[in-house]
């Protein structure tokens, strides 16, 4: 979309909401071994990933994007499928869907859009990286070393950091030196700009404004949206052993979907709800319908040029599966 | 025919490969400019420019995630990480990013990066300026390890990793680098498939297996022992992964006894998924256990020590001996 559309923005958050619980509900049936629950996160995810342009940018998630491949249009049951524990990268096309493969090294894909915004500078396709991590994240070395690389090239990469105050048990005041990541862009002369992360309107217009910036030559920028993991960091934490529920019922009044639906009509929020319901149930199945890869699909994909050694070892593993 | 040393072949294997593919592109510490600490990439940024050969702000770790984002652009990414113990803080990006990232994609995503590393000791350089990884690097699945042991050989196999669609780990023995060889580059014949071996000399009492700088040090000692009639043949394994198991098996087949001599930590070395597979396949030709020379499980000693630490000449032939004078109990 090529301005705020807070309609069509809401619409996407509610999707990415309602399939978010119901991941957490698969994973309470037992049909996912576990889920990192996005609740809280839709107008960061939502907002940025609604500002690429499909045709010629590209984004590199971590591990807790939903509202991102929603709004981008992946594949869902392909991108839930990592969950499903399926496939560790998710069964989704990367390259068709313009959202490289799902990973779960916080801080290693931040380098990767930096390599990328190269590639497309130097191709001259006007196409623009943006690169998801979080406030943890923000402490390793690979994304100093991204936002130097992408500083000293100038090149067209948006840094987009979702500060959700938690990195699992840590808050962010004892993660990140003098509390901001958006102050560090200043040190790699680069843009930052701190954003309201619950905001929907405000992240589209951040983020666009970063990637116009990004295809005109302004290089890169720094991204950080001020949001709340409302639920636990993954389904085997227990946030209760390291924050209040006052805490917690303190940012549910900032909760970015009631914040957009407050501005719309409300048949827009029942729409939205319809349509998500829709989403979901058609993910729903999408995933229960989905087999086991073949076994046989263990051996593929190591090497575009398979070894002898390993064509050996498939041979083996075959044979002993015939006796 | 001309002559070049290792690093000149290398350069001119460089200089081909931007030549013959336009997405090729060249990049690391002070390799524009300076032309790389070894002058390997020499006058390359001059001759393609400071797109396709640039220097990157000193940090390994990016330099790999860099090579990711390349070549999930399209691009074929030959980046140099300066020496071998600076390779370490890259290893996430080399063993969970470039390793993986066609496996994660199931295939959609391709990493035909050439990761060139000089590597191993011998030159008496300062610590983490000489060490041997190669066992490290062929035990994660995903990446191909190349080692080459002579000019000619560090052309033709630096052409063939970057022609690879996979990665490659690209050793250079530094410590070869100024060794020099007549052979022609033009020559398009001299090109074995990748994954083989060769036989560096031939010989029918026992097979030297080693690969780098190694493979020199026992053609010295080959050539001692035919002194005294011992004719070891010597294998130069090449690629260290895959490694060419047919090759092997062919030559200790024939010679009924090996020694395979390594520079890196004999515990869990390369030498012994070497012997192991000597032994799997040779079992019954063998006439004594495989015997290995490697470096002791020390780190790379300091340059005062390091010949005591390398596998000398003098430690090839007596584990020769060993195998020589080996009889069943």
């Amino acid at each position: 979309m090529h301005e705020a559309d807070l309609p069509a923005l809401h619409r996407l958050m509610v999707v990415a909401r309602r399939l978010d619980e119901e991941a957490i509900a698969l994973q309470r049936q037992g049909v996912f071994p576990a889920y990192a629950p996005a609740k809280g996160q839709e107008a960061a995810q939502v907002g940025s990933a609604a500002a690429l342009d499909l045709t010629r940018d590209f984004a590199f998630p971590c591990y807790r994007e939903l509202g991102v491949a929603v709004a981008m249009g992946v594949d869902l049951v392909g991108y839930l499928a990592t969950h499903l524990n399926v496939w560790h990268g998710g069964l989704y096309d990367p390259k068709a869907s313009r959202l490289a493969p799902f990973n779960a090294v916080v801080g290693g894909p931040v380098t990767h859009a930096v390599g990328w915004a190269m590639g497309a500078k130097l191709d001259d396709t006007g196409g623009a990286a943006i690169t998801y991590f979080g406030d943890g994240a923000s402490s390793q070395g690979d994304v100093h070393e991204a936002m130097n690389f992408a500083g000293v090239y100038r090149l067209p990469v948006v840094f987009f950091c979702q500060n959700n105050g938690w990195a699992i048990s840590v808050p962010t005041a004892e993660q990140v030196a003098g509390g901001s990541v958006a102050a560090r862009a200043a040190g790699y002369g680069i843009e930052g700009v701190r954003v309201d992360g619950n905001d929907v309107v405000a992240v589209f217009e951040a983020t666009r404004a970063a990637l116009d910036r990004a295809r005109d030559g302004g290089g890169p920028t720094v991204i950080e949206a001020m949001t709340y993991r409302m639920g636990p960091h993954s389904t085997s934490d227990d946030p209760g052993r390291y924050r209040t529920l006052e805490d917690e019922r303190a940012w549910l009044d900032r909760d970015p979907l009631t914040r957009a639906a407050a501005l719309l009509s409300a048949d827009e929020v029942a729409a939205a709800e319809e349509h998500a319901a829709t989403v979901v149930s058609g993910v729903r199945d999408g995933l229960l319908a989905l087999k086991p890869p073949p076994a046989e699909e263990l051996f593929s994909f190591v090497y575009r040029e398979p070894t002898t050694a390993l064509l050996e070892q498939q041979r083996v593993w075959k044979e002993s599966l015939d006796a | 025919m001309p002559e070049f040393s290792l690093q000149q072949a290398l350069n001119l294997a460089l200089r081909h490969a931007c030549e013959d593919d336009d997405r090729v592109l060249i990049f690391g510490e002070d390799v524009g400019t300076l032309g790389g600490v070894f002058r390997v990439t020499d006058g390359l940024r001059d001759k393609f420019g400071e797109h396709r050969v640039f220097d990157t702000p000193l940090a390994e770790s990016a330099i790999m995630g860099m090579a990711v984002g390349l070549a999930v652009a399209g691009w074929r990414p030959v980046p140099e990480i300066q020496f071998d113990g600076f390779s370490y803080p890259a290893i996430d990006q080399i063993v969970n990013q470039v390793a993986r990232m066609h496996y994660r994609s199931r295939g959609v995503l391709n990493m035909p990066i050439t990761l060139r590393l000089p590597s191993f000791g011998g030159i008496k350089a300062p610590e983490h300026h000489g060490e041997s990884l190669e066992a490290l690097f062929a035990h994660v699945p995903g990446l191909k390890v190349v080692a080459p042991a002579t000019p000619s050989e560090g052309y033709r196999l630096l052409r063939q990793a970057i022609a690879d669609p996979d990665p490659v780990i690209f050793l250079e023995p530094k410590s070869r680098y100024w060794h020099r060889e007549t052979f022609d580059p033009t020559e398009p014949a001299e090109m074995p498939p990748p994954g083989t071996s060769r036989i560096a000399r031939p010989g029918k009492h026992g097979t030297l297996v080693a690969w780098g700088a190694m493979v020199a040090r026992c053609l010295q000692a080959a050539e001692l022992a035919a002194e005294d009639g011992v004719e070891l043949e010597v294998l130069d394994l090449r690629w260290l992964k895959p490694i060419d198991t047919d090759g092997l098996a062919r030559s200790v087949a024939r010679t009924r006894r090996a020694v395979v001599v390594h520079e890196a930590p004999l515990t869990a070395g390369l030498g012994a998924e070497v012997s192991a597979l000597i032994t799997e396949r040779c079992f019954a030709d063998l006439r004594a256990p495989v015997q290995r020379v490697a470096g002791f499980d020390v780190p790379y000693p300091s340059g005062a020590l390091e010949d005591e630490y390398l596998p000398s000449v003098d430690r090839i032939l007596t584990a020769v001996q060993t195998t020589l004078e080996y009889r069943r109990g």
